[in-house]
């Protein structure tokens, strides 16, 4: 039963800086860059090492615990450095592209005339199964687990993100064989769910052999986790995959032309852009190209991804692995008199969803909002703002004091196998106490992994 | 700006040096004068514009108009008390001024002692000072008789912040409200101070006062209570007549005496519903009530000064209206049960009024919407909100030896939120296990 859902919990925060919707095309970047960080909870065991030459789709490293999952080099080329952090941890693997990208053959295969078998090992060969996560823990799912059902969100509700009706426009057949690939790793369905207040492009309302859902509301709408509580909630000792839609493509396009062909169209956003747009590139690139003479000012940060969840990368960094937005917005390195911009003043331009500054009066301007954290980190005080923009059956400050100290049987009875961290981004975004919300949920999710799954 | 800013910076501690311990003094005051240029490091990148300051300053401008109201309402009464006071708005200067002079010093000695002590559990354990207590030494002041003495003031700070919060882990961790603590500090150290017709007007029990003809300064739950009191005493007086009647009939040879003792019954009968009808009728109006012109606690006595405050607070989004509205209803609720009951006037009287009365409104907007003490769920508010209002009543009315039943409704239902809280949350996860059930069935 396709399911309509109305969320009456969210926030839309209005930034400047939305992505007009132009597809430009910019100069290949000649440096690539596969961050093992974005994969939480892989440790990487690298195949190649620097100077070894790759095409695109031979495999760089696998995680080496699960070593059926292998990640590829989105490019050809020369693997030109293997940074590594704090106690050799492997944070980075740089790769010097060729100017015209060779591909491996990895196969033209269609996923409809194969047994589910034989899909899930071509999945894994391909490289492609770090695009399938799990809920719980939202890690990259595990080969051996059977999914009650797959999830796809056909939109992306957070601060100017990316309009996936306008990116994956065309993209039509390409979706239906990644949808076809999905279909054959679960038992289940395949649930797609649109906004219900939008036009979902062709891409989506012509697929078949999905469960088709709309949801509307405020931001966390477009969110995957939202919609799988709304839809089919996970309980103890469920497992439930979850696939980006820009993925699915990619999924689709590897299959079909039996390239690794990694590309895709992101959104260049942020009040900081001069020109927003969207970009056709690779993932992986390295931002310097895109970025180049598109920043005003020079006191910025530069996010890959959207505001609330993205990582922060230098403005001669990388593009995400899952990212399909970057973001620029001003520093707030500043500290600001009480009086006239600080606590104390009139703040026409704060954003708050309390009504404590004068920026109610204008509640739907665009605005230009930088990365000061507004305040001290303090203890927990005010109750109810999370509830406000949290629409889970889940009480989220019990929830995340139970991860704070750390009691297993709390967080597992109050919910946190149905979250992930994204799922708290607005909780932690209107915090009065400036707690790093995410952070602690994240250090729960990893708990429960370790001790439960 | 940058001229303060480097002012402040060349004062700051370094963290090695030998004043580093005090680096969270300094932050106080440096947080206070600029918000710090500290961006987010994990998670959000933006966040919003408000803070715990914020918060609470917000609180304090709801505040202001009860302070304000109080401060010449003081005046008023001290005035009037020597019968110079006229019309309430007459000599508004001398009342104002009396009243800002007067209470004034019990603001300072609150906010000294409570930010010293936070000042110094700050430094003692390194870390920085929250802001909980600006929010505490305004209610402070506001819930006391004026003639309170400040030494006893600081003593109940003292008290309530350290027994209260710190020993809690400071702001954010405290089990019971802390103003409130402090006045029942007062109340059960310090009795005669806190009650009795001698303490609500300045300068009342001060020695050689020349207090004006007919001049009472009881509050009018004190009225009341003596009123319910007396009351009491009458339905014993009045069986007791009866059973003399009775008496008389059986034994006829010992009429005379029973005679005598009935007419000294009655005598007292007819002196105590005198008194009844003499408290009751200057029990203040409705609209007096509401406008506050009446004898109480410094703050709590102007229910549209109040009103304006809870309008501040609902608006922006801080206090909680669940809490606040629950509160209102579970009081009318115990008013109207005593008004069916109608055991004596205290229980007759008109439950919106008896809201009017004492710190009832005072209570509902600030002291029960404290988030820290209050129920933390949705649901949990409702209920928390509304037993707190209808133990409220049923205290002051009950218990005529203290008819500010607010104050300890308030901290009992302080130290049931949780209890609440926990079921509301029981429900939640056995919905959750239910799913689990039906599904594996």
């Amino acid at each position: 039963m396709s399911k309509t859902i109305k969320l009456r919990k969210g926030l839309n925060i209005n930034l400047l800086g939305e992505a007009s919707k132009v597809k430009n095309a910019v100069d290949q970047s000649d440096m690539f860059s596969i961050k093992p960080p974005d994969f939480h909870g892989v440790t990487p065991k690298m195949v190649v090492k620097a100077g070894d030459k790759v095409k695109a789709g031979d495999v760089i490293f696998f995680n080496k615990y699960q070593e059926e999952i292998k990640f590829l080099s989105p490019v050809s080329g020369e693997i030109q450095e293997i940074v590594r952090g704090e106690k050799r941890r492997i944070l980075e693997i740089l790769i010097s592209a060729d100017s015209t990208i060779e591909y491996t053959d990895l196969g033209t295969k269609n996923p409809e005339s194969m047994s589910a078998d034989e899909v899930k090992s071509h999945v894994l060969a391909s490289g492609l199964w770090p695009f399938i996560k799990m809920r719980p823990c939202d890690v990259i799912a595990k080969p051996t687990d059977v999914p009650k059902a797959i999830f796809i969100s056909a939109f992306d509700s957070s601060p100017l993100a990316p309009d996936y009706d306008f990116a994956l426009h065309g993209e039509d057949k390409n979706f239906q064989n990644g949808i076809n690939i999905l279909k054959q790793l679960t038992t289940g369905k395949v649930h797609l769910t649109t906004n219900g207040s939008g036009n979902p492009d062709a891409v989506f309302t012509s697929a078949t052999g999905v469960e088709k859902n709309t949801i509307s509301g405020k931001h966390p709408v477009g969110n995957v986790g939202t919609q799988i509580h709304h839809i089919d909630p996970i309980n103890k000792g469920e497992v439930v995959w979850t696939v980006n839609a820009q993925d699915v493509v990619m999924m689709g396009r590897v299959f079909t032309t039996g390239k690794f062909d990694l590309s895709k169209v992101i959104a260049l956003t942020g009040s900081e852009i001069i020109n927003p747009k969207y970009i056709k590139t690779i993932v992986g690139t390295s931002v310097k190209n895109i970025l180049a003479d598109a920043i005003n000012g020079d006191n910025y940060r530069v996010i890959s991804g959207n505001v609330l969840t993205g990582d922060k990368i230098s403005d001669n960094g990388y593009l995400g692995y899952y990212d399909s937005q970057i973001t620029v917005i001003p520093e707030g390195n500043e500290p600001m008199f009480s009086f006239t911009k600080g606590w104390l003043g009139l703040g026409f331009n704060k954003f708050s969803v309390n009504r404590t500054y004068f920026s109610w009066l204008t509640p739907n301007k665009k605005r230009k909002l930088d990365t000061n954290l507004n305040g001290e980190i303090r203890s927990f005080v005010m109750t109810g703002e999370m509830e406000k923009v949290f629409p889970f059956d889940i009480y989220p400050m019990h929830l995340i004091k139970s991860v704070m100290y750390n009691d297993l049987d709390e967080m597992e009875s109050l919910g946190i196998y149905e979250v992930a961290p994204e799922d708290f981004a607005l909780c932690e975004f209107v915090c009065t106490s400036k707690v790093d919300i995410q952070d602690v949920i994240r250090k729960g999710l990893d708990e429960v992994y370790s001790e439960c799954l | 700006m940058k001229a303060i800013e480097n002012m402040m910076r060349k004062f700051e501690p370094t963290h090695e040096g030998k004043w580093s311990k005090l680096h969270p003094a300094w932050d106080a005051f440096y947080t206070f004068l600029f918000t710090p240029g500290e961006t987010t490091q994990k998670g959000a990148h933006i966040r919003d514009g408000i803070d715990l300051k914020r918060t609470m300053f917000t609180v304090i401008i709801a505040l202001i108009p009860c302070l304000l109201f109080g401060m010449y309402n003081t005046g008023h009464w001290h005035y009037a008390s020597l019968g110079q006071a006229g019309e309430f708005m007459d000599n508004f200067g001398d009342k104002f001024m009396y009243g800002v002079l007067r209470t004034l010093p019990i603001v300072i000695v609150s906010y000294g002692v409570g930010l010293g002590i936070e000042f110094i559990f700050a430094i003692k354990n390194g870390h920085a000072v929250q802001e909980g207590f600006l929010v505490s030494g305004m209610l402070i002041p506001l819930i006391v008789p004026i003639d309170v003495p400040l030494w006893m003031v600081a003593v109940a700070v003292v008290f309530a912040v350290v027994i209260g919060k710190e020993v809690f882990g400071g702001t954010g961790m405290n089990i019971v409200n802390v103003a409130l603590t402090t006045r029942a500090f007062l109340f059960i150290g310090y009795p005669t101070k806190m009650s009795g017709d001698k303490v609500w007007v300045g300068g009342l029990g001060d020695e050689g006062t020349q207090v004006a003809d007919g001049f009472s300064g009881a509050t009018p739950l004190g009225d009341l209570a003596t009123a319910a009191s007396v009351h009491v005493e009458n339905n014993t007086a009045l069986d007791k007549i009866a059973a003399l009647k009775e008496k008389i009939t059986l034994m006829p040879d010992l009429k005379d005496q029973l005679t005598a003792k009935i007419e000294a019954l009655n005598e007292i009968v007819a002196s105590n519903t005198e008194v009844i009808t003499n408290k009751l009728s200057i029990v203040p109006s409705m609209a007096d009530s509401l406008f506050g012109n009446i004898m109480g606690s410094i703050g709590e006595t102007s229910v549209y000064a109040i009103a304006i405050g809870a309008f501040i607070l609902l608006y922006t989004g801080i206090a909680s209206w669940r809490i606040m509205l629950s509160f209102i209803a579970g009081g009318l609720v115990m008013g109207f049960i005593f008004n069916f009951i109608d055991g004596n006037p205290f229980q007759a009287i008109d439950p919106l009024h008896q809201l009017a009365l004492g710190g009832f409104a005072f209570g509902a907007v600030f002291m029960i919407t404290d988030p820290v003490t209050g129920c933390q769920t949705n649901t949990g508010k409702f209920i928390y909100g509304f037993l707190a209002g209808f133990f409220a009543i049923l205290v002051r009315v009950f218990n005529t030896a203290f008819p500010e039943g607010v104050m300890m409704s308030i901290l009992f239902f302080n130290v049931m939120a949780p209890l609440i809280d926990h079921y509301v949350i029981q429900a939640n996860v056995k919905r959750r296990m239910k799913r689990l059930k039906t599904k594996t069935v």
